[in-house]
């Protein structure tokens, strides 16, 4: 088989990944439930876990990491957790449904109102739109790093001095770009960072968390255990307990820990270049072929190592399921979850077909997928 | 049980801020060990750091050095 589906979720980890679930499964008890051996060695991996995300993300401290299970329930903490009655908040077209529908949801129950930075039909936006939409009760914007469905990102620098220069609060959905992309909360002035583990941070399904900057206070969606204050009626509102309730997946955790380690050793910038040198040769092979309409912006490489095409006006999920019974090929196709970038795409009806591309890829999977494409496209 | 000792007790608002103070002090020598939370002090998170109490003010100093959050100090017989 050739996995060429990361965007959805990386299947292949480094050893390291699966050595350190196995040995947490065999040897970790709770991580903040008592002081036995077993439990402090949770307790030690859990933390050293917060420890490097911070350090890959330059957030402001171990105790600003907050594990939750994607970044699906960490984008939902986020944002029930930030706006108020009243509040203004402006996304973009780029957004998956994780960022829209608790968006949506809010805006319905008459809690927020909201306005979207809209896309052209190469999925670009206009930075100006930002500014553009602002009004006198918006309080924050919401918007990914970078689309699932092209590949193309958000400038964060230019989005966090609009954030900064009036006073708002930037939630980003780093989903897509954490660890593949340079990103430093302070630096581009990120209020709250969502990320899942077990895409490009190469880390077991079941994990994801959410870096708060020192200055934001987020309203938990869950109270209940802690292992401390127990005879408190309240949740403590310490970081990070105050966003984590129960027990944290610990065993999960473990494999995201070495995920991140495995990535700051080996550099997040060789790991881009590696991908995208993928990227470019799939595009670069396939763009020209008869038939085949390639979506997204392409004019800089500055992005993930996604690519979306589609064949003719042939289903997006038949050519995937093609490339799949004919050639072993995985990739995903249909809607990805990104509806408004679909209609400013044209794609709604027929969906796409998404290949994306890892650390673990290599040029001549790359090459196989460009002649069964070059087939199927005859 | 074993004979009971004056112990330095420091406690801490979360178990992140626990293991802070474990991993900086294994990193600098600095002496104690992590135990569950004495019955004598009532809130705080679960664990605390025990070391014996002449180490209070090398600890004390070495604490605010790091900017670690502690959240109490006591001296108890343990
Ligand atoms: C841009 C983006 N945001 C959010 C998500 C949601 O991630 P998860 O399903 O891990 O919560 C995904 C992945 O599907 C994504 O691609």
């Amino acid at each position: 088989m050739i996995y060429l589906d990361n965007a959805a979720t990386t299947l292949k980890k480094p050893d390291c990944v699966v050595q350190a679930v196995t040995h947490a499964l065999t040897s970790m008890g709770n991580s903040a439930r008592g002081t036995h051996d077993s439990a402090l060695q949770s307790a030690r991996s859990v933390f050293q876990a917060r420890s490097s995300i911070a350090k890959l993300f330059n957030a402001p401290g171990p105790e600003r990491v907050a594990f939750t299970k994607n970044s699906t329930e960490a984008l939902n903490l986020a944002i029930c957790g930030l706006f108020n009655q009243g509040d203004h908040v402006i996304t973009t077209d780029l957004e998956h449904n994780s960022v829209l529908r608790p968006l949506y949801r809010l805006e319905s129950e008459g809690i927020i109102t909201l306005s979207v930075v809209p896309a052209d039909k190469t999925g670009r936006v206009d930075y100006d739109d930002f500014t553009r939409l602002l009004c006198g009760q918006t309080r924050g914007i919401v918007c990914t790093h970078a689309s699932n469905l092209t590949g193309n990102t958000l400038d964060l620098h230019r989005i966090g001095q609009i954030a900064r220069a009036h006073n708002l609060f930037l939630v980003v959905d780093a989903s897509q770009s954490a660890g593949v992309l340079d990103i430093d909360m302070e630096q581009m002035g990120i209020s709250v960072l969502c990320f899942t583990g077990h895409k490009s941070l190469m880390g077991p399904q079941g994990t994801g968390g959410l870096c708060v900057a020192r200055d934001v206070d987020l309203r938990p969606l869950q109270v209940g255990g802690s292992g401390t204050e127990s005879f408190s009626p309240t949740h403590p509102t310490e970081m990070p307990t105050r966003l984590e309730a129960g027990t944290l997946n610990g065993h999960g955790i473990a494999g995201l820990g070495a995920g991140v380690d495995f990535i700051l050793e080996t550099g997040v910038e060789r790991i881009r270049r590696h991908e995208i040198a993928l990227a470019k040769r799939f595009y670069d092979g396939v763009t020209n072929l008869p038939g085949i309409t390639v979506y997204g912006d392409f004019s800089s490489w500055e992005r993930t190592a996604v690519v979306a095409l589609n064949i003719g006006d042939y289903d997006s999920g038949a050519v995937s399921d093609a490339l799949w019974e004919d050639y072993a090929i995985a990739t995903r196709p249909g809607a990805h979850c990104a509806p408004r970038l679909h209609n400013a795409l044209g794609t709604a009806e027929q969906g796409a077909v998404r290949f994306s591309f890892c650390w673990f890829n290599t040029e001549e999977e790359v090459d196989t997928a460009i002649s069964a494409l070059r087939e199927l496209a005859q | 049980m074993k004979e009971k000792k004056s112990k330095l007790i420091v406690t801490f608002h979360t178990v992140t801020a626990a293991m802070a103070m474990e991993s900086a002090c294994t990193a600098a020598g600095m002496p104690g060990r992590l135990i569950p939370l004495p019955r004598e002090i009532s809130a705080g998170c679960g664990m605390a750091w025990s070391a014996p109490v002449e180490a209070r003010a090398q600890l004390e100093a070495f604490v605010k050095d790091r900017a670690i959050p502690a959240k109490g100090w006591y001296e108890l017989q343990l």
